[in-house]
């Protein structure tokens, strides 16, 4: 008898040994790339939906929560950003100013400056960096809480363990990736300068920061604004995602951070794609 | 309802309880099963007998399969957020007292009350510092989970679960593992609870325990079922139980260590 097609019926693709020929083994890792998707979807939704709704929620608690986390995931890695702004603005001036000034163009130093930096190393950077420092951290403590059954006992004292654990760690995540990503844009723009100077490029900084203020347009302010928010969000998602929703060993949370990290730094690719899209139309 | 018969908190009529890693896999089928407000029963069995997996359908974190489960007269199935209150006036205890890694024993034991009624950690500091009175874990209050011996966690867990003052309290197993000065403790506290504990203003409460262990819940007025052959089988007193033929029951009082118990 036909059985009616269900997700869950998909799941046995996780378990199957893998296939001998090329074609099934690329048809597998389709399936699952699909699962993963779906399940990252349904995810990210049901987050959306208890953010939405359980905002204000028990805020004595919450409260303090999403603190540590918007502490944890921007405030504590500004001095990690200091230094990648000093060090980015030095490896994207160093390298552009000498093939620029060899044909005189330094003209167009702002402009290399805003299409490298602001539009695309300065996000990504920071979502990579943060996946680093923070996702990491957030799945194997999401995936040890998982292991130790407190997850279970968080339901069955009644509280929603999306709203308890997702919820400060998405919201720290989002927001700390979008302040950080400014941060390092404008440590970056300047220390771009600061490199420029020392290398006796006659440039003032007026000149400089026209350059760059004629080179941005608004959609970069638009686009960098909801790209870092996406990032972070994402981000946010695919750690707690593998830290909590499926049962976990805990000899399973190192195999799980892998490839939450790995997904993470897919799902930024993609999610920036999207956004190339709106410079190419 | 007439006073002579009070409504069962727990009814479970012809129900099938799947396990909980696997929904569709049946552990217990056609359980009928009700208890009655202020009764103390021990539900028995072998190890991986899904002991577990009946408490958590009866504690309403897990849907039957099939059949009708009751806590209070409401279907446990149909539960959401709306029914949340309802549901708080059962508490669950999970095996080993499992707490949160993160927040010292304290913080654990107020997190319940403050989440549920929105409060600051210095409105719960008298609740909480009775509660660690009771238990007798002053030593451990500012400390974090992992620096407390095992056997006290079981505390911790219990007395979490008490914050919230449920009616029903389901204990999954909670002499396990534990020394005989524990064990003696723990027996004698719930069944304090079950006459009326200060804490629950004299007023009694329901319990039911899941337990490898017959013979430290030794008493005439509590009731006992075996869970066996995915079948529930009461057993009925404790004069009965001594006496039944029943080859696991024998068994398992066999194997049961005869520790002390209180009389009471």
């Amino acid at each position: 008898m036909a059985k009616s097609f269900e997700w869950s019926n998909l799941q046995v693709f996780r378990r199957a040994p893998l296939p001998r020929s090329y074609t099934d083994y690329f048809g597998r890792k389709l399936f699952l790339f699909l699962l993963t998707l779906q399940g990252l979807g349904a995810f990210s939704l049901i987050t959306l939906g208890v953010i939405v709704r359980k905002f204000n929620v028990a805020d004595s608690v919450m409260g303090p929560r999403i603190r540590r986390e918007i502490h944890r995931a921007g405030i504590s890695l500004l001095p990690m950003f200091g230094f990648t702004a000093l060090a980015l603005g030095f490896l994207v001036i160093g390298q552009t100013l000498s093939v620029l000034a060899e044909v005189g163009a330094t003209q167009y130093l702002g402009s290399t400056m805003v299409i490298v930096i602001v539009r695309e190393l300065g996000p990504l950077l920071t979502a990579v960096l943060v996946l680093a420092r923070v996702g990491t951290a957030n799945v194997i403590e999401l995936g040890t809480a998982r292991a130790q059954g407190e997850v279970e006992t968080l339901e069955a004292l009644g509280i929603d363990p999306v709203h308890y654990l997702v919820m400060p760690r998405v919201i720290g995540m989002t927001l700390g990736i979008f302040s950080l990503t400014i941060y390092l844009i404008i440590g970056a723009l300047a220390s771009g300068y600061l490199w420029a100077f020392l290398q006796n490029l006659p440039l003032t900084p007026a000149v400089y920061f026209s350059q760059l203020a004629d080179s941005l347009t608004w959609l970069d302010f638009a686009m960098l604004g909801l790209k870092s928010l996406a990032f972070g969000f994402f981000i946010g998602i695919v750690a707690c995602y593998h830290g909590l929703a499926q049962p976990l060993r805990i000899e399973d949370v190192s195999r799980v951070t892998v490839r939450a990290v790995t997904q993470g730094i897919i799902v930024c690719v993609l999610v920036d794609a999207v956004f190339i899209m709106a410079y190419l139309v | 309802m007439s006073e002579n018969s009070p409504a069962p908190v727990i009814e479970l009529s012809d129900v099938d309880i799947a396990t909980m890693q696997d929904p569709t896999s049946l552990t217990f089928s056609e359980v009928n099963w009700s208890v009655l407000p202020g009764e103390f029963w021990a539900l028995t069995g072998q190890e991986l007998s899904g002991k577990t997996d009946f408490l958590l359908l009866t504690a309403g974190l897990m849907p039957p399969m099939e059949g009708s489960c009751k806590l209070f007269g409401v279907e446990t199935r149909t539960f959401s957020e709306a029914e949340l209150p309802m549901r708080l006036r059962v508490g669950y205890v999970y095996e080993g007292g499992p707490l949160f890694n993160s927040l010292t024993i304290a913080e654990n034991v107020a997190l319940p009350l403050r989440y549920q009624k929105n409060l600051s950690i210095e409105t719960v500091a008298t609740q909480v510092a009775k509660l660690v009175e009771l238990f007798e874990l002053e030593p451990f209050a500012d400390l974090m989970p992992v620096n407390v011996p095992a056997a006290w966690r079981y505390r911790v867990a219990l007395a979490r679960a008490l914050i919230l003052k449920p009616e029903v309290l389901l204990l999954d197993n909670p002499l396990a593992g534990m020394v005989a000065k524990h064990r003696q403790w723990m027996v004698q506290f719930l069944d304090q609870l079950w006459q009326g504990h200060e804490w629950f203003d004299g007023r009694p409460i329901t319990l039911v325990v899941a337990t490898d262990d017959l013979h430290p819940w030794q008493n005439n007025r509590r009731k006992f079922a075996l869970l066996e052959d995915q079948k529930f089988i009461p057993l009925g007193h404790w004069k009965d139980v001594e006496t039944t033929t029943h080859p696991t029951v024998k068994e398992l009082l066999t194997t049961s260590a005869p520790v002390f118990y209180p009389k009471i």
